[in-house]
């Protein structure tokens, strides 16, 4: 019995093997019903509809320094006031939220789309398969996670830089180490469905119609795994956000002109009594965030599992 | 239950080396030079540093000095450190208690704020206070550790002048002074970790109550006429328990490694404060030694959840 | 109690001997010693700064009177012995029970320790050749553990150092010796390979700890870092300061009590000192203005706007300025970096494509407003600079910017320059000659600071049409000698880069030297050597020359300014910030005597409060 849940997302298949469209109608009409999580929703939505359409609107560089506007308050001649150098902070709150989030829903995906490769290949073919994959997951639920990012993240960084660009590689190797070490829980969920998806009349129909085994694998149970799926989704993504300032403050984040929330939290934290809105306001678009994000797992959680409809 | 049992720490052992050795592989293979501090200082000679090098064993292939440290290991050792240049278990030894004992005080309050707040949001989910609870916790874990930190300092210690925000790890716990004096200067760092903490701990026990609340014996609870809160706990909360067991061992590892960041803001002098400035060191016997202390412990706490359901849950077969 | 008689019995001769310390101030030919005078936060309120006595401080009461002194920095000692230190830290805390022979004080002058007088030629202590130093040693100093400090324990520490197994990080001070030998229990001769102008490099300051024999005798070479009984005395070792060790937590914490047989009976005043390390330096400044939680905070590297406002409003500790000889500067490369280069990129033989031409070397420097920089980012804890030396004798701090040359930003003549160049505007606003762009890559280590100063060189560069290309990378790649990596300080493999270096000793030779053709960084030398910057010039290697075998001082500081001049005028070195050391010290603390050139711990015996 190693499939003891590693997280509170109930590895649940789904009840019915109704159509997948109903399934997900029947959600989706619960979900709405949720309120937290519609306001979760609407929240994300805004925030990153802000974050990309802001900055084409007001259109301040978010690093030209001026020292003559140095710390200037806000809602004065700039909306959010500037930070240290001058430079315009509404224009470093939008591009820091780009990455932000960019960074929490890159992780996020690179999460999921290991944990359902490996969880999918499991729970299908079984056997050895299963148990090499299982042990290897097994393995990397045994790194310790924030050690091993800051140990990777700090001796790889400039390798990264390197190879794929300046800001690109830092990127990419943050959201890569993230989503390398958060697949686990996902495949772990996935490859319970599999296991009791696979003898389910559904899919011997479809081995009956002749369908490949890798169609039969996402073409047919896939679907009908999303729930868990998706609720692991949106804990990663605030997860993620976090994580990359736990890496601003160990030094080993984002270059300095390219600005995240997190960096810039960390950046402005000793400005606290000087410049107050330079680090509530980063700190206040993290907050917002994980906290949509959250909510919205807790009402698509509840609304994959009908037994809790409400 | 022994060869269960017996199995699983058979699973464990390849699963321990096979962390060592990606770590080992990660910190071999990276670019930089590996005595980053003496490298970082422009004034010492090249050649000083080529001799530095050679007097540690750094000349040597990395998997050779795999094996040697291998070797080491299973005589209880985890070789020198560079920058302090004695034994690894030395430093370990002192700093292991000042975790184990903040990360501990941390991890109780955070259950014992998790537990009402998750039965609570569980069984009154659209109630004020289940929404307003449930926030705070949020907060928790939505804002970045050091700035929490940073934010009671300036209230605690900047402000009120009331707390030390330098931890002192010379005082001596012979006198109730001395215990008074510990109490105080730990209950920011606790205070910190628990925060972060409990909101991820709540979400497992709502979570946990909210798959045993519709289950048929609640209801035949209900039926037979008991009250709603003598279900809830007597018997809804005891069932959610032993998945909240087994979480909170699996999550334990993740309380330490959390530690890092709360061991740096208030100079705390955990293995944790070790790891960071091992790592910007480039002192790499230390931060192997951390790194997979750390790994033992995600190992050994995932056996304890794996026993531990077991025992609770009878549904088990120890095949 | 017997210890206290004994050293009661000692007291005379320590009074002796500080009038001697008081004579050794004056007696190498340099000016008046004139110890750093804090820098008040600019507010009224500070400046009740502690007494800054010139000698040997009147002691507030006896030895052991005050209860316990707390220090912070944000750095942790991992070592006590100094000679295998791995930072400022590992010395620092050394310095409570190591000492050298002399200390240097902030006017560059030594001041005797374990000596009993600074050998100079007047006094027949330096060889009139240069060749040789003797020195003469105390008698009256025991270490910690009761038994006699002798020739013998200076003799050792020279071989202890001088074994290349060792690794001694300090081992380059011992380099070019002859011999040590001792003439009698109490004095040592030092004779040098070649003559030397700094007779003071060897067991002075903070790279002259003594060891004692009896606890390292058996730790020479590869032992000094494996084996168990060398780790212990690494960590625990015996000493003849004032102060012995009482508990060390590598990394953590270091308690010392006081050394009962230390030679100054009045001495040290606080019965413990707390030596606590780690955290950052923006809560160390916290610690000494705000709570008051430490009594001393070292090298408040924190960005002025907020150093400058803890200060004000904390008012619990005073910011300590010491000027010194750091200087950040901005070099230009003079081989070719770029890839085309092929297997020449970056060899000393190559020319690079643009900077060859003096004029856009010239207007690049022109462009940067080092005063703003300065104001904005360093505030009380550095000053514009347009000189490299910016130490007496040779340049009085308060003339590095525009008391000997002017530097001021100038646009349009950099402007000016860059036309008569042949680099023409194009129509994106970057100038153009030949076809090709004028597009700088521009590197430094990691650093919020730092990376500030590039954005405001970066901006001053655009304006006059240059295109700057930002870089960054950690400093334990930028600083580290690993040849696979092209953004090392000594590959420098981009046009330009930036970082802070110093002389540590106030004698600069070696460093001016530096910057000679023999020392310029190749392949061949494994990309090490340190003019990095591939610099050649023939009268400036002619400088350097003369100035390793000029004694007299007028001279030599005529030599040094030359040189400095001459690379002045180059603009392949562009100094930016004389950096100060900066630290915070409680209202209450006194006698505290900063120097730029020895440890901030060298007179902890005469901290009082």
């Amino acid at each position: 019995m190693t499939a003891v849940a590693k997280t509170p997302v109930a590895a649940r298949p789904a009840a019915s093997s109704v159509k997948i469209r109903t399934q997900s109608e029947e959600a989706w009409r619960r979900f709405r019903r949720h309120t937290t999580a519609m306001i979760g929703l609407v929240v994300l939505v805004f925030l990153i509809a802000a974050v990309m359409l802001g900055p084409l609107i007001y259109t301040a560089s978010p690093l030209k320094s001026n020292f003559a506007v140095a710390n200037a308050p806000m809602f004065g001649k700039f909306i959010f006031g500037t930070d240290d150098l001058g430079r315009d902070m509404l224009a470093r709150i939008f591009f820091g939220g780009r990455i932000s989030i960019a960074v929490g829903l890159f992780a996020m995906s690179v999460s999921i789309i290991i944990g359902t490769l490996v969880g999918a290949f499991a729970g299908f073919a079984g056997g050895w398969t299963d148990f090499i994959l299982s042990r290897i997951t097994d393995l990397f639920q045994s790194l310790p996670a924030v050690p091993v990012l800051l140990l990777v993240t700090y001796l790889f960084r400039d390798e990264a830089k390197k190879v794929l660009g300046r800001e690109l590689g830092i990127f990419f190797l943050i959201v890569g180490v993230i989503g390398a070490l958060t697949w686990m829980t996902t495949a772990r969920l996935v490859r319970g469905s599999f296991l009791s998806l696979k003898s389910r009349e559904f899919v011997e129909a479809a081995h009956a119609l002749g369908v490949s085994r890798l169609g039969i694998m996402f073409r047919h149970i896939l679907p009908n795994a999303l729930g868990p799926i998706i609720v692991a989704a949106t804990l990663n993504v605030g997860g993620a956000i976090i994580t990359e300032s736990v890496l601003s403050f160990l030094g080993v984040g984002f270059e300095a002109d390219w600005p995240t929330w997190g960096s810039l939290v960390f950046s402005y934290k000793d400005y606290i009594g000087i410049n107050n809105q330079a680090v509530l306001l980063p700190a206040f678009g993290i907050f917002i965030t994980v906290l949509a994000v959250n909510y919205m797992g807790e009402g698509l959680r509840d609304a994959f599992d009908p037994r809790r409809g409400r | 239950m022994a060869t269960y049992f017996l199995r699983k720490v058979l699973y464990a052992i390849p699963s321990l080396l096979g962390i060592s050795f990606i770590i080992f592989a990660i910190l071999s293979l990276a670019p930089g030079d590996p005595l980053a501090e003496f490298g970082a200082n422009p004034e010492v000679p090249a050649e000083v540093r080529e001799n530095i090098k050679k007097s540690l064993g750094l000349d040597q292939p990395w998997p050779v000095r795999y094996v040697k440290w291998l070797g080491a290991l299973s005589q209880g050792e985890f070789g020198f450190s560079f920058a302090a240049r004695r034994p690894v278990t030395d430093l370990l030894a002192q700093r292991l208690p000042q975790t184990m004992m903040v990360v501990g005080i941390a991890y109780l309050i955070a259950l014992v704020i998790a537990i009402p707040v998750g039965v609570l949001s569980a069984a009154r989910p659209k109630s004020a206070a289940s929404h307003i609870v449930s926030l705070i916790t949020m907060v928790g874990i939505s804002l970045p550790t050091f700035l929490t930190g940073l934010i009671l300092i300036l209230v605690f210690s900047v402000e009120l002048g009331i707390l030390p925000m330098i931890y002192d790890t010379n005082i001596k716990l012979d006198s109730l002074d001395g215990w008074g004096k510990q109490i105080k200067q730990s209950l920011m760092p606790i205070a910190v970790l628990a925060l972060f903490n409990a909101g991820a701990m709540t979400r497992f026990v709502r979570s946990a109550m909210l798959e045993n609340l519709p289950m048929d014996y609640v209801r035949t609870a209900r039926a037979k006429g008991l009250t709603e809160w003598s279900v809830i706990i007597k018997h809804a909360l005891r069932n959610s328990l032993i998945p909240v067991v087994t979480l909170i061992a699996i999550n334990l590892p993740g309380v330490f490694t959390g530690a890092i960041i709360t061991e740096q803001i208030f100079r705390v002098n955990g293995i944790g404060e070790l790891l960071v400035t091992s790592v910007q060191k480039s002192d790499t016997p230390v931060v192997m030694a951390i790194v997979f202390i750390y790994a033992a412990l995600v190992v050994a706490s995932q056996l304890i959840a794996d026993v531990v359901y077991g025992v609770l849950d009878p549904r088990i077969k120890f095949a | 109690m017997s210890n206290k008689r004994l050293v009661s019995l000692f007291s005379l001769t320590a009074a002796a001997s500080m009038v001697l310390a008081a004579c050794g101030q004056a007696a190498p030919a340099a000016p008046t010693a004139v110890p750093a005078k804090p820098t008040e936060a600019a507010k009224p309120a500070a400046t009740a700064a502690p007494a800054q006595p010139t000698a040997a401080p009147k002691p507030a009461g006896k030895r052991g009177a005050g209860d316990t002194v707390r220090i912070l920095y944000w750095q942790a000692p991992t070592i006590l012995n100094a000679h295998l230190a791995a930072g400022t830290k590992d010395f620092d805390a050394a310095r409570l029970i190591l000492e050298p022979l002399a200390g240097i004080g902030s006017a560059g002058v030594p001041v005797p320790a374990l000596a009993a007088e600074i050998p100079t030629v007047a006094n027949g202590g330096v060889s009139k050749d240069l060749t040789s130093v003797t020195w003469k040693l105390r008698k009256d100093v025991k270490w910690s553990d009761g038994t006699a400090f002798t020739a013998d324990d200076v003799l050792f520490t020279y071989a202890y150092c001088s074994d290349p197994t060792t690794a001694c990080a300090t081992a380059s001070s011992f380099a070019g010796i002859k011999s040590v030998e001792a003439l009698d229990p109490a004095t040592v001769k030092i004779t040098f390979a070649q003559p030397t102008t700094n007779p003071y490099r060897v067991f002075v300051s903070t790279q002259g700890y003594i060891l004692q024999k009896k606890q390292f005798g058996a730790c020479i070479g590869a032992k000094a870092s494996t084996d168990s009984a060398c780790a212990v005395a690494n960590n625990a070792p015996i000493g003849t300061g004032p102060y012995k060790l009482k508990d060390f937590k590598s990394g953590d914490t270091v308690l010392y009590s006081i050394n009962d047989m230390y030679r100054d009976p009045d001495k040290p005043f606080f019965k413990e000192v707390l030596f606590k390390g780690g955290g950052d330096a923006p809560s160390a400044a916290r610690a000494a203005f705000q709570t008051g939680d430490t009594d001393y905070a070292w090298n408040l590297q924190v960005e002025w706007a907020v150093l400058d406002q803890l200060a004000k409003t904390g008012g619990k500790a005073v910011l300590v300025n010491t000027p010194g000889a750091n200087v950040e500067r901005i070099m230009f490369q003079a081989g070719d970096p770029s890839p085309e280069a092929g297997d020449k990129r970056g060899e000393p033989d190559t020319k690079h494509p643009f900077f060859q031409d003096k004029r856009v070397r010239q207007a690049l420097a022109m462009a940067i407003d080092r005063k703003t920089m300065a104001e904005q980012l360093y505030g009380a804890t550095g000053d514009p600079t347009c000189e490299l030396i910016t130490t007496e004798p040779f340049v009085s701090p308060s003339k590095v910017y525009g008391g000997i040359r002017k530097c001021e930003p100038d646009i349009e003549g950099a402007k000016k320059l860059l036309d008569e160049a042949g680099w023409k505007p194009g129509p994106d606003g970057i100038r153009v000659k030949d076809g090709k762009k004028l597009k700088v890559t521009y590197n430094t280590s990691t650093n919020t600071l730092r990376q500030k100063e590039q954005a405001l060189v970066k901006d001053a560069w655009a304006a006059i049409g240059v295109d700057t290309e930002l870089k960054n990378v950690s400093a334990t790649v930028f600083f580290s000698t690993d040849a696979a990596n092209n953004d090392t300080i000594g590959k420098f493999f981009n046009d330009v880069q930036m970082y802070t270096n110093n002389y540590s000793q106030p004698d600069p030779t070696d460093y001016l030297c530096d910057f000679t053709t023999s020392q310029i960084s190749a392949k061949a030398n494994g990309w090490r050597s340190p003019n990095n910057i591939r610099y050649s010039n023939p009268e400036y290697d002619k400088l350097c020359t003369a100035l390793r075998g000029e004694s007299d001082d007028a001279k030599r500081k005529e030599i040094v300014l030359k040189m400095n001049d001459l690379l002045m005028t180059d603009y392949y070195v562009v100094p930016l910030i004389a950096r100060k050391r900066v630290s915070a010290i409680a209202k209450d603390l006194k006698g505290v005597k900063d120097t730029p050139w020895d440890s901030e711990m060298w007179d902890i015996a005469d901290w009082y409060k």
